[in-house]
């Protein structure tokens, strides 16, 4: 990617610009964290440093700002992932729900281990702290949304789901 | 049936829509805050509530309120604190996902009384879901004249901005989620100066977290005498407790502070019993960081008496014996949860989730998550176990927030309460790795 391809959409800009007049005059740089969500969605689910460049320059700081955050928040991911990340939460009161043996079946399912991505680019897995989803373990966050009470059947249904072409992870499916 | 001043209406079909709310006597507590009471009244009621926060420390909210500095010339904030990240906690978020408007009439009462005009939510990067509801809530009181410039006519105005984070525990830290709403990396400030003299860009600022601002709502509406009513001692008022692990109905539930221990675990209005054919074990009462319970201790305090779900109650006994009720994130084990691997995961958890600012928690959440993953999976030593216990001593009360505190207690408690489990993992190292659940994954795969 080079720096004359990253640009936002004039949708996202609008939303840009309305996310920095929520902050006192002076202070936009405080708009940084959902930009860089914004960034994230928009080009290709990851940061690449040209993009967090285009963002330190919508903000008007320099881009170690942006990288020092970017590399403190998990959410931010610094290399490409699948189309479809699936994040199990793997943290105590999910372990008490057994979501182990459905990480191993995912894996087994997909071919890959924790923190890979299929070869065909359609799906990254990845164990994540607590979602403050403890009652509904185990689950995952696939996406936008929580995926909860997961059994291997629903992970079956997910994996065929969401391999599809049409796959949108900003929707809320009906697992 | 315990009285329900936060959730009662939580079935009501489309209470999360402004009408529904406002049909449901919803704003009417802001109404009489705003046209009856002067700012300085509100933090009165607050203060006669006895309201305690409801994120996990229990200091009093009115308390905090009166420390506001407000110097001429200078804005003050109200921050909300909905970055839920707590083992065991998801209370905040099943109020916002189901009646958002109690959140944005308790800011608007609460902004009121501090005199901030701004106001800020910051909600966890996970609940990407729950801005959305907040936005469509503040949008819907903002069209029905409840926020903006010169409210219900009275000359003051508001705007309530909903702000996320990206994933980090720490950012539940009052002074580490102002460094994170200013766009910096969430590493906590050393006080003093408090938030409520020098907090966000500087100004005074208030942070609560978003159960303590919702209860502001009926704490107007009943009078703070009414509300001191309900609950024992200085634990006034209803509390939601989110419930997990091995019982039968896992969920969120607000309670009167005057129930047992036992009650709130067997009965069928809250937890329903723990699963068929199983028996407790253990018991985490609010949240990963506060001290497990055995079995003994759960039902009884080492004194005798009845435990109760009361912030005394389940403190009874210091740390030796006792717990917290922290931020009601109450986990329950049965007699198959290993305590070792719960106490692996949890010190995982802190090692993650430690900023790195401080070396005792940097150094020493990475050390205890190593010795643990050995004890779990069947490479401990004897002596390894003694060597986690200083290790937690060190740590605890030797950083600049408490992130320190909660790594180090699990651990202690874990150990304090169950060292047998821990000398079985050493002294039979082959039956823990053939237990189904010790698969030896390198772990580090983890933290990509």
């Amino acid at each position: 990617m080079t720096n004359t391809e990253i640009k936002f959409s004039d949708a996202t800009m609008k939303r840009v610009n309305e996310l920095i007049s929520h902050y006192p005059e002076g202070k936009q740089k405080s708009a940084l964290l959902p930009i860089l969500h914004l960034a994230q969605n928009e080009f290709g689910g990851w940061l690449d440093v040209p993009v967090m460049d285009y963002v330190a320059s919508l903000l008007n700081i320099e881009p170690i700002e942006v990288y020092e955050v970017a590399t403190f928040y998990t959410m931010y991911n610094l290399k490409k992932v699948g189309r479809c990340m699936i994040e199990f939460c793997h943290t105590g009161p999910c372990l008490l729900r057994d979501v182990e043996p459905l990480i191993e079946y995912t894996e087994k399912k997909l071919g890959i281990k924790l923190g890979e991505t299929t070869p065909d680019g359609k799906f990254t897995i990845k164990a994540v702290e607590c979602l403050g989803a403890c009652g509904y373990a185990p689950m995952a966050q696939i996406g936008k949304h929580y995926y909860e009470f997961l059994t291997k059947e629903k992970i079956d249904k997910i994996i065929e789901e969401f391999g599809k072409p049409d796959y949108d992870p900003f929707k809320k499916y009906d697992i | 049936m315990g009285k329900k001043l936060l959730l009662e209406h939580e079935n009501v079909p489309g209470i999360d829509t402004y009408e529904v709310y406002r049909s449901k006597g919803g704003y009417c507590a802001a109404e009489k805050a705003l046209r009856k009471m002067s700012p300085d009244q509100i933090v009165e009621e607050v203060k006669v509530s006895g309201l305690r926060g409801r994120g996990g420390a229990g200091f009093p909210t009115g308390m905090k309120w009166s420390f506001l500095a407000k110097p001429e010339g200078k804005p003050r904030y109200l921050v909300v604190n909905a970055d839920e990240s707590e083992p065991g906690t998801f209370k905040d978020r099943y109020l916002m996902e189901k009646i958002p408007h109690i959140l944005v009439e308790g800011i608007l009462i609460s902004s009121f009384a501090l005199g901030a005009n701004t106001s800020y939510i910051y909600i966890r990067g996970e609940y990407k879901w729950l801005v959305d509801v907040m936005e469509k809530a503040i949008a819907e009181a903002k069209n029905a004249g409840w926020l903006g410039k010169n409210i219900l006519g009275t000359g003051y105005h508001l705007e309530i901005y909903v702000h996320y984070g990206a994933g980090a525990y720490i950012c539940g830290e009052e002074t580490a989620l102002l460094e994170s709403l200013e766009g910096k990396r969430g590493n906590p400030r050393i006080k003093p100066p408090f938030p409520a003299v020098a907090g966000l860009y500087g100004c005074p600022t208030v942070v609560n977290n978003v159960e303590s601002i919702a209860a502001v709502v009926p704490i107007i509406n009943m009078g703070g005498a009414e509300y001191a009513k309900i609950g024992i001692g200085k634990s006034t008022g209803t509390k939601l407790i989110s419930a997990c692990g091995h019982i039968n109905k896992p969920g969120v539930y607000e309670i009167e502070m005057n129930i047992s221990v036992e009650e709130f675990i067997n009965s069928d209005e809250y937890c329903g019993g723990i699963r068929k054919g199983h028996r407790l074990k253990a018991l985490v009462p609010g949240g990963s960081s506060v001290p497990i319970l055995p079995y003994e201790l759960i039902y009884k305090t080492a004194k005798g008496e009845t435990r109760m779900m009361t912030y005394e109650s389940l403190a009874d006994g210091g740390f030796a014996t006792g717990s917290m009720l922290g931020s009601g994130g109450f986990i329950v084990y049965d007699e198959t949860a290993c305590i070792v691997r719960n106490t692996w995961s949890f010190a995982r958890f802190y090692h993650h989730e430690s900023c790195g600012q401080c070396s005792p928690c940097r150094e020493g959440t990475g050390w205890m998550e190593k010795v643990l993953h050995r004890i779990e999976h069947g490479h401990g030593r004897m002596h390894d176990i003694d060597l986690l216990v200083d290790v937690a001593k060190k740590i605890e009360g030797n950083t600049i927030c408490p992130l320190g505190d909660a790594a180090a207690w699990p651990v202690a408690s874990a150990i304090r309460h169950f060292r047998e489990e821990f000398e079985y993992h050493v002294k039979y190292p082959e039956k823990v790795k053939n237990s189904i659940y010790a698969h030896e994954k390198d772990y580090k795969a983890v933290m990509v």
